[in-house]
């Protein structure tokens, strides 16, 4: 497992707003150790028997456990909310929240990095260990257990790899959501490398899109590694005419960068396998396992 | 979302950037009276597409009477499917040299970065393929800001006259500040240009602001959404994410990662999709129906699909969105509905009753769809 366990001390930040409150008891009825929650001015309420807290400095205080938040307030409050969880020491910062300044992700990101914390997302539908912990937004019965790592740069596609890797009987050993936005905390390498070092993971499953370089970045990085596990993708965008944004913030062909082809030949380069269709990943990921 | 070329050169002069003296005019009438003013002008067409110059936008005038006949050319015309509503009338510079430069994010480092060339007047992207070694980079962090060292560098890089290094700190310094108070992700001069007998001048100048910054800009946030299509539009008010492509298969889903695979699945089975819709997470059936309906109102769609995982987002509220829309509407197209997840059989019942066939694998929806389409044609 990578990042969290069962036993990580959970925070919520935003935990009285709608997304908040709902997400809050989907994550407790699948085991996650949620100690507090924060929303300014709401502190002394209950929210399905967590206590809330005006500050992380008070809920530090009552519960010294907590280890990671996950944000979910609006965007606009977004800086002030993780530069405050990033203040305040906590070492996994899990932002949900999408359409956030891009100067704002700018700054919060590194900052992050000065102090050793590491964000999840913004615009991510988290992450998650099967049978362990769920800190984000995903379908928990999507995920079954296994050794398959997934990293992801999208949420339902996710979820759609993930239920075709089932069909196959693959299940999962953690997935990452980097994030849907131009400024992601965590990237393709850096998530590579959590799986490399994860004795629960043999095999890593990278969903890409148009966008931006990090998937040629990751080919470069792959291919020039003595040790590695092996690596399947999918990258989706092929049909996304340039200088259109596609849905995502961090989705756009700009300044002749992050179209499709660049990416699928620089992966099929580093000799990771790019799948046509999603559904064509667990049969390209049993071809590697042999 | 983009400026126009006025609009940004308005900017960049309040931050001390030179531009050329011109002004605005709808009609060849007032065009001509402004180059009385400036002399030679030249006439360019105001619209929010690249490559203008490419597409005849940019014309030369020497005379008043030149300018009005530019004018009225390019005003009423359109360029790559934009209307040209504006022209912009600009004295006439005489230059020696053209570069490029700007100042963007590069999501890979999270930081800023200046790019800087000595071949101005080259799209950027050919710039990136074609001249790596003709393109320098600086990158800089959020908390250091621009420092004079930049404009040192992009001027030694560029060859630049030691007595204009001053004016080109002046101008990058500008850039940084523009970036940060209209929240930009982007600005650039291409060309700016070394005038006939020294001195730089910004003879193009382009400016984006990320759009999630808008509510921090009341007096740009207006001006969104004018680059879009009458149908893009309509989606943008509607709060879904829709863009307009050229095929016949109608593609609704949900969530953007889904949707492009749900595209180039279409494509991979020989298809074409007529547009990216993404009615985003926990749409209800009120919102459903009118992505359908949206779609629907594009003549060009013979088939429509839905690929839905739900998960936020619940199939009975999608089943009821389609059922709905259908009534509503004249239209009478297939319509492929492969959905999963947060209640499927209820949403297959709602469907199944109504005369729809629901699929559970993406694979095989797609197929039908592409299917379809071609006995359609």
């Amino acid at each position: 497992m990578v990042l969290i366990t069962r036993n990580t001390g959970v925070l919520i930040q935003g935990i009285t707003g709608r997304e908040g409150r709902f997400h809050t008891k989907l994550m407790l009825e699948y085991g996650t150790r949620i100690l507090a929650g924060v929303t300014p001015g709401k502190g002394g309420l209950e929210v399905h028997g967590v206590p809330v807290y005006d500050t992380i400095h008070e809920a530090l205080k009552h519960h010294p456990d907590i280890s990671a938040s996950i944000v979910f307030v609006p965007a606009r409050f977004a800086l002030d909310a993780v530069l405050e969880a990033i203040s305040n020491g906590l070492k996994l910062i899990v932002v949900i929240t999408e359409g956030i300044p891009l100067h704002d992700e700018l700054l919060f990101v590194y900052y992050a990095k000065t102090r050793g914390t590491i964000i999840i997302g913004p615009n991510t539908p988290g992450i998650m260990v099967p049978g362990e912990a769920k800190l984000g937004i995903m379908p928990a019965h999507v995920f079954v257990k296994g050794r398959i790592g997934l990293v992801s740069r999208s949420g339902t596609l996710t979820y759609e790899v993930a239920r075709e890797l089932g069909k196959l009987g693959y299940g999962v050993s953690t997935v990452i959501g980097l994030g849907g936005d131009p400024i992601t905390g965590l990237n393709f390498i850096e998530a590579y490398d959590l799986f490399m070092k994860d004795p629960d993971t043999d095999a890593v499953v990278l969903i890409g899109e148009i966008g931006g370089d990090a998937e040629e970045r990751f080919a470069a990085y792959y291919s020039r590694l003595n040790r590695k596990k092996p690596v399947v993708a999918y990258v989706a965008g092929k049909t996304a005419p340039p200088g259109k944004r596609m849905g995502h913030a961090g989705a756009i062909i700009s300044m002749g960068i992050g179209d499709y082809k660049s990416k699928r030949n620089s992966l099929e380069r580093a000799g990771i396998p790019v799948a046509d269709t999603p559904s064509q990943v667990p049969r390209l990921l049993s071809h590697v396992l042999g | 979302m983009r400026l126009y070329e006025y609009e940004a050169k308005e900017i960049v002069s309040k931050y001390g950037i030179p531009v050329p003296h011109g002004r605005i005019a709808s009609t060849p009438v007032k065009a001509e009276e402004i180059s009385r003013e400036l002399g030679a002008v030249v006439v360019k067409a105001q619209v929010l597409v690249g490559r203008r110059g490419l597409a005849g936008g940019v014309l030369a005038a020497e005379t008043p009477g030149e300018a009005r006949e530019a004018a009225s050319k390019l005003l009423g015309s359109s360029i790559r499917g934009f209307p040209v509503e504006m022209v912009l009338v600009e004295e006439k510079v005489c230059f020696e040299k053209e570069y490029y430069l700007s100042l963007t994010v590069d999501r890979s480092n999270r930081s800023y970065v200046f790019l800087v060339s000595p071949l101005g007047g080259v799209e950027i992207e050919e710039l990136v393929r074609e001249h790596p070694d003709k393109l320098l980079r600086i990158y800089f962090p959020v908390l250091t800001g621009y420092q004079p060292y930049m404009s040192r560098t992009a001027a030694k890089f560029l060859g630049l006259p030691r007595e204009y290094w001053r004016d080109l700190h002046v101008i990058m310094q500008g850039m940084y500040r523009i970036m940060r108070d209209l929240d930009a992700d982007l600005v650039e001069f291409n060309p700016l240009a070394y005038k006939c007998g020294g001195g730089l001048i910004a003879l193009d100048a382009k400016i984006t602001i990320d759009d999630n910054s808008l509510y921090r800009h009341p007096e740009l946030a207006g001006k969104h959404g004018r680059e879009l299509s009458p149908l893009e539009a309509r989606a943008k008010e509607l709060g879904f994410s829709y863009v307009e492509l050229d095929g016949d298969i109608g593609v609704i889903c949900n969530g953007a990662g889904l949707t492009m695979a749900t595209m180039d699945m279409i494509l991979y089975y020989g298809g074409k999709p007529a547009n990216f819709l993404d009615i985003g997470g926990g749409a209800s059936r009120d919102r459903v129906r009118e992505a359908v309906k949206l779609v629907l109102s594009n003549p060009k769609v013979k088939v429509l699909l839905l690929n839905i995982f739900g998960g936020i987002t619940r199939c009975d509220e999608v089943a009821w969105g389609v059922v709905e829309a259908f009534k509503e509407s004249d239209r009478r197209i297939p319509v492929v509905v492969r959905m999963l997840g947060t209640n499927e059989e209820e949403g297959r019942r709602i469907l199944e009753e109504h005369g729809y066939k629901v699929y559970t694998e993406a694979d095989e929806a797609v197929r039908k769809a592409v299917e379809l389409s071609r006995s359609e044609r």
